[in-house]
């Protein structure tokens, strides 16, 4: 049964503003959903919000307390309330240059604090408000804005990242296994601790158009061939894992 | 309206203190729940008290990975209903600028100490400077108001600090005390009062937490009252909602930011004045430098000289009509600073009559004889 998010969205706010076939929408839903299934109180909720497209989910469409905040500073607003009030369940949803890129400092910081915070990044390769400009997620070989001849460098494994600074929780999955998604951000909101997921959220606008994916699902094709799980990726070699997405959880300790 | 009276947190009584340790004893005083900082000479000692008194009163310290880190999570905590507060140098208060903008979109209270040293950059880590007036009020894009404070003891850096609470919270502004290096490392003895008075956020539930209010300064909620704030540094409506592409709100919004702050300057702003009545010539100084003025004016006038002194403690909005009114009635005023008149140059845009700045920026203060020396020439 498809819940009905609407109970938690803000109804006054405009319109939202995500392209057709953006996986920020979905995410949005997932999210809302994985609320829904845990009871959660939306009064009890604090989200807080970058710069960027995915920083638009909760800002203004989640109907509880929002902070949209500068670029890449989300996680530092964040530690300042939820250790004022630890009675805020705080939320973070942002893009991934915002939390990886100009933001990855307060990412591992924040990690290796083990803040109890839940970090929800949205993975498009791409800083897709500004233009479609690489991040320091892309895969190699991407053409974007400004590497017009394919990405030269490699990609952050963020899950890697967090965990080596000390995260409770890390998963990476794709918006397009919403069962997964779900269960995992409910995991994550359950977590004591730092808990963060990478979520792969394509972008047919910017990124899809500028790698000659025609239609959003030629974009989620590109995205969903390169999926692979933890467990099918165990004994291959990297040559064979470049440019692969591993989804799963990569937790500390636990599972 | 929202004062209150309470006991102070130290028994009343005298304390030798250097500037750093009063302004953190400020702090306490003034009931601050939430510090985040970053460590940088000159301003490090304020934190180390901070980070020992926390344990006892309670409240939350953080040290945070860096200046960005600090500020933002100083707004995070007062959005959650802190009283909050930072304190840096140079280096560190040109990197908060970004959020320092942030905080006045947002209307933020927020108290920010900015031990001044030498620049421009690294400069000399451990001697004074006054470079930062101008950065204070201009240093991140946008028009923006804040109110800075210059203490010229140690006895003010106590006082202030509670100051630049309460203004912060009663304006929802950033309050930056605007101090410098011979100030925090000065020790001196203060006086602590058996009672100070705090101004508590006034609240009122479903009030536009951006609205206009009575004053130009609307009501502040906390997160988790169930206020379901929206809160952003975008352009927004009196509820908070972004309108990024609407002429009126941006006009409206920007418009009471500067109004809400500016219209109350006379309410805002203090300042003291030493033998101005018959004054020919008028020193205008603030901070360290006013010691120093004052000693050379107070040697002057026993020779008989016409010499008199502003002391201007309220550094941001600025005295305006005090210093037109000065200059309509003397010959001359006097600005000596730490900087290469930055203050003397707002002190031409409204004094109509002869400003003469005299500048030093070698990491050491301003002697009094120097100054006397000066003013003889002037006199
Ligand atoms: C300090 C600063 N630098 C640059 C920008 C411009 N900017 C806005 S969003 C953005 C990138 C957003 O990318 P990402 O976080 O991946 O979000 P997406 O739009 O892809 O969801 C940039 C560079 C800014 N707002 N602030
Ligand atoms: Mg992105």
């Amino acid at each position: 049964m498809a819940t009905d998010v609407r109970q938690y969205l803000r109804l006054e706010a405009p319109p939202m503003p995500f392209c057709p076939g953006c996986g920020d929408r979905i995410l949005l839903r997932l999210i809302l959903t994985a609320i829904d299934e845990l009871k959660i109180n939306m009064d009890d909720m604090l989200f807080v919000s970058g710069i960027g497209c995915a920083a638009w989910i909760p800002s203004p469409h989640f109907n509880a307390d929002t902070l949209h905040t500068l670029h890449g500073r989300a996680i530092a607003f964040a530690t300042g309330a939820k250790l004022f009030n630890p009675k805020l369940k705080v939320m973070v949803i942002s893009g991934d240059g915002d939390l990886a890129d100009i933001g990855g400092n307060h990412l591992i910081h924040a990690a290796r604090r083990n803040i109890d915070l839940t970090v929800i990044c949205a993975n498009n390769m791409v800083y897709g408000q500004t233009g479609g400009q690489v991040a320091a997620t892309a895969a190699k070989g991407v053409l974007t804005a400004t590497t017009t001849a394919g990405n030269y460098y490699r990609p952050f494994d963020l899950c890697k990242l967090v965990n080596a600074a000390g995260a409770t929780y890390a998963a990476r999955y794709s918006v397009t296994q919403p069962t997964l998604l779900i269960s995992s951000i409910k995991k994550a909101l359950q977590t004591e601790g730092f808990s963060f997921i990478e979520v792969i959220s394509p972008c047919p606008t910017q990124f899809g158009r500028r790698n000659r994916l025609d239609t959003p699902k030629d974009t989620f094709k590109f995205f969903e061939d390169k999926l692979i799980t933890k467990e099918d990726a165990e004994g291959l070699s990297p040559q064979e894992l470049e440019n692969r997405i591993i989804t799963g959880e990569f937790s500390n300790g636990s599972s | 309206m929202v004062l209150k009276e309470m006991k102070s947190t130290l028994p009343p009584g005298s304390y030798y203190f250097s500037g750093n340790e009063a302004a953190a004893e400020g702090a306490i005083a003034a009931q601050c729940g939430y510090y985040a900082g970053y460590p940088i000479t000159p301003s490090s000692e304020l934190m180390h008290r901070i980070a020992a008194r926390f344990r006892e009163t309670g409240a939350v310290f953080m040290q945070m990975e860096d200046e960005l880190a600090s500020i933002c999570s100083i707004i995070g905590a007062s959005w959650a209903g802190a009283r909050a507060m930072t304190a840096t140098s140079g280096p560190g208060f040109s990197l908060m600028q970004e959020a320092i903008s942030y905080a006045i979109m947002t209307e933020t209270p927020i108290v920010i100490v900015d031990i001044q040293r030498v620049g421009p950059s690294t400069g000399q880590a451990t001697r004074p400077g006054g470079g930062d007036m101008m950065q204070a009020k201009w240093g991140s894009h946008g028009d923006r108001e804040v109110i800075a404070i210059s203490p010229w003891s140690v006895q003010e850096m106590y006082d202030q600090t509670i100051n630049a609470f309460n203004l912060a919270e009663r304006y929802r502004v950033p309050v930056i005390l605007l101090s410098d290096e011979a100030i925090a490392h000065l020790r001196e003895r203060i006086e602590v009062r058996e009672r100070i008075t705090i101004f508590n956020r006034r609240k009122e539930k479903g009030a536009p937490p951006f609205g206009a209010g009575d004053d130009g300064v609307p009501p502040m909620p906390a997160f988790g009252e169930g206020e379901k704030l929206l809160v952003t540094a975008s352009t927004h409506t009196e509820y908070g909602l972004r309108k990024t592409n609407d002429p009126l709100v941006q006009a409206k919004l920007a418009s009471r930011l500067h109004y809400k702050i500016v219209n109350k300057r006379e309410e805002i702003i203090e300042y003291e004045h030493y033998h101005v009545e018959d004054a020919e010539v008028v020193v205008i100084a603030y901070g360290f430098t006013a010691r120093s003025s004052l000693f050379a004016v107070e040697r002057l006038r026993q020779e008989g000289k016409k010499v008199g002194m502003i002391r201007l403690k309220t550094i941001w909005p600025f005295a305006d009509r005090l210093i037109r009114n000065l200059g309509a009635k003397v010959k001359k005023v006097f600005v000596p600073e730490m900087n290469i008149g930055q203050m003397a140059g707002e002190i031409m845009k409204y004094a109509p009559c002869d400003v003469i700045s005299f500048s030093q920026t070698n990491g050491e203060v301003i002697h009094p004889y120097t100054i006397m020396e000066q003013l003889e020439r002037l006199l």
